[in-house]
């Protein structure tokens, strides 16, 4: 295989710009770069401690940590109907969900520190706003409905975006993201399965349903990011194999998906301009409000004051706990030490 | 994950020659089955507050553990959601306990410990014995065996930990104190030595207390109220508006299925 061919010319070389005793630094690094670009061009993986560029490693610390806090700001809007979900079933299903949320926050996180971040160090960037979460997050969830619409159309671009990302180069990051999609699309089918029961229930049910779908769709398309020709990050991270789809492609194929679904729901989608297009085989959609887009993204949505006061707010309170669990270890350990002298 | 036995079969039907022990069967039921839904539901109010991301997943996890006991309970009594939903204050049965608001996070774990501590062994009885709860209570062991290792191991930490966890920890412990005799009230249908659960509990508790440098409260076990009030339907404040949050969509929609 030409991908072991370029590994071992690389090894090689890199072997024997160390034997030189280090006078062709530069063939060395080189020789890193060629196996790096290799292992990327063969569809192989990056692991933690193979040699990777510098900005390849920061892009990925900044995406998976924002992945992993969306995860975790994501338990916010759903938490709030916890103690207000209508049925011992539902309750039970919204409450694994979050503890879910919980968990792909904690893979994530995980996966950021085999890049040499911590989490505490992201956590503190979360906390004074220097690390960005999904905007989506900054809307509220105003009835019951809210939370399928959530399922369905936000879990379903999450999905859209994900999946893709099971093949990303970065081996940590893939193989959490295929435990995440693993159960976000177990997520989605409950909330396509809630809508549907609101959507088939009485008239007031249908009209919740209706007005959720109604507040979720535009959001949800905003999800994939700016158009493809606004994007700063895209084409680096599709030569890197970080990305595969451009933000435009994945929100057409999510409209794809979501035209059908809608009206298998019997529930429709808020843009008059939606419509069936032959030629393309694809489905034609309105314009999007970029203006509320970036307004949210720059801190002005409706809940990001709160969601972020909330998660800081946590974490503050919660400092005193932290503490006693290092101090006990902390005392613990001598202890411990001592025993198994004795 | 948790282990949810939703799909435990009960079989209340059919049983009208014994209608006295199936009538005492639901009261049992109801008794247990909502001291399980109102703690999980305590518990769901951590959602998105905890001090650490492992800390929302584990009382996620217990959360979860005792709404799935307390389904299977319920639906023993009749059906689950009219029982949970459509029941005012004055007919639940749980213990006052349980439905004590979380405070901080010592508050939680002081109130986990006793309540998980008291199931444990409770479960523990009953899955021995050939009573209707047997079989859900030996399913459900594991999980609250899990539950009340959770709760020893941070009453061990926070009592051991600094000064300011310590006394949060022996505030949260004496706070709580007045409502630990509820839990060895006589309930009918239930078929237990209450004698030895309640001195297996004091043993227990006084020993994770002891080893968490932590003073076993003094004062009553019983509080202002009678031991027993919450088992008769006489709740503390806090109970009345935690209900409303949890009822309210519910009750909006007379009728409709969710």
């Amino acid at each position: 295989m030409a991908t072991a061919a370029a590994h071992r010319t690389a090894r090689t070389e890199k072997d024997a710009s160390r034997r030189d005793g280090g006078v062709s630094d530069d063939a060395a690094l080189e020789a890193y770069e060629r196996l790096f670009d290799a292992t990327v061009a063969a569809d192989e993986r990056i692991e933690p401690r193979d040699w990777m560029p510098d900005a390849y490693r920061a892009t990925l610390v900044r995406q998976i940590a924002q992945h992993a806090h969306s995860e975790i700001i994501g338990m916010q809007p759903e938490a709030n109907w916890i103690t207000r979900a209508p049925s011992l079933r539902r309750k039970a299903i919204l409450m694994a969900k979050v503890q879910d949320e919980a968990g792909h926050g904690l893979y994530l996180y995980s996966a950021a520190e085999t890049l040499g971040a911590s989490r505490d160090d992201l956590l503190d960037k979360l906390h004074t706003g220097r690390q960005k979460y999904s905007s989506i997050f900054n809307y509220p969830t105003l009835t019951w409905a809210d939370v399928g619409a959530i399922g369905w159309l936000v879990d379903g671009a999450a999905i859209t975006n994900q999946v893709p990302l099971c093949r990303c180069s970065y081996g940590p990051y893939a193989r959490a993201m295929i435990r995440v999609c693993k159960e976000e699309s177990f997520h989605q089918r409950q909330g396509y399965e809630l809508l549907l029961a609101l959507s088939q229930g009485t008239e007031e049910q249908h009209a919740m349903a209706q007005d959720a779908v109604d507040r979720w769709w535009w959001p949800s398309l905003m999800m994939f990011g700016p158009p493809d020709d606004e994007s700063a990050h895209s084409a680096q991270s599709m030569a890197w194999k970080i990305k595969r789809h451009s933000n435009d492609e994945l929100r057409r194929r999510f409209v794809d998906i979501c035209v059908p679904q809608a009206e298998s729901l019997g529930l429709t989608l808020p843009d008059p301009d939606l419509k069936w297009n032959e030629e393309s085989g694809h489905y034609d959609f309105g314009a999007i409000d970029w203006t509320e887009f970036k307004e949210v993204l720059k801190g002005n949505g409706p809940c990001n004051e709160q969601r972020i006061t909330q998660r800081r707010r946590a974490h503050d309170e919660g400092a005193w706990v932290r503490e006693a669990a290092a101090a006990h270890a902390a005392r613990r350990l001598p202890r411990t030490t001592e025993a198994e002298q004795a | 994950m948790t282990t949810s036995a939703t799909t435990t079969a009960h079989t209340h039907g059919g049983a009208a020659a014994h209608s006295d022990t199936a009538a005492d069967t639901r009261t049992a039921a109801l008794a247990l089955g909502d001291d399980a839904l109102v703690l999980s539901h305590r518990l769901g109010e951590w959602m998105g507050h905890a001090p650490v991301l492992e800390e929302e997943v584990a009382l996620a996890n217990i959360a979860l553990d005792l709404l799935g006991q307390a389904r299977i309970l319920l639906s023993m009594a009749g059906d689950e959601d009219e029982l949970a939903y459509l029941r005012e204050e004055r007919a639940f049965r749980n213990v006052q306990l349980v439905e004590q608001p979380n405070g901080d996070f010592a508050h939680t774990i002081a109130r986990q410990l006793y309540f998980s501590t008291y199931q444990h062994l409770l479960y523990a009885q009953l899955a021995a014995g050939t009573g209707p709860f047997a079989g859900l209570a030996a399913k459900a062991v594991k999980e609250v065996a899990y539950h009340r290792d959770h709760a020893e191991q941070w009453t061990l930490r926070l009592g051991d930990g600094t000064d300011v966890s310590h006394e949060r920890m022996q505030r949260a412990c004496t706070a709580l104190w007045r409502f630990t005799k509820e839990m060895f009230h006589p309930v009918t249908g239930l078929e237990l030595d209450r004698a030895d659960l309640e001195s297996a509990w004091l043993e227990s508790v006084r020993e994770i207390l002891g080893q968490a440098g932590l003073s076993v409260p003094e004062g009553a076990r019983a509080g202002a109220w009678r031991a027993g009030a919450g088992r008769e339907g006489l709740h503390t404040e806090p109970f009345g508006p935690m209900l409303a949050e949890m009822q309210h969509l519910h009750r909006s929609h007379p009728g409709a299925s969710w």
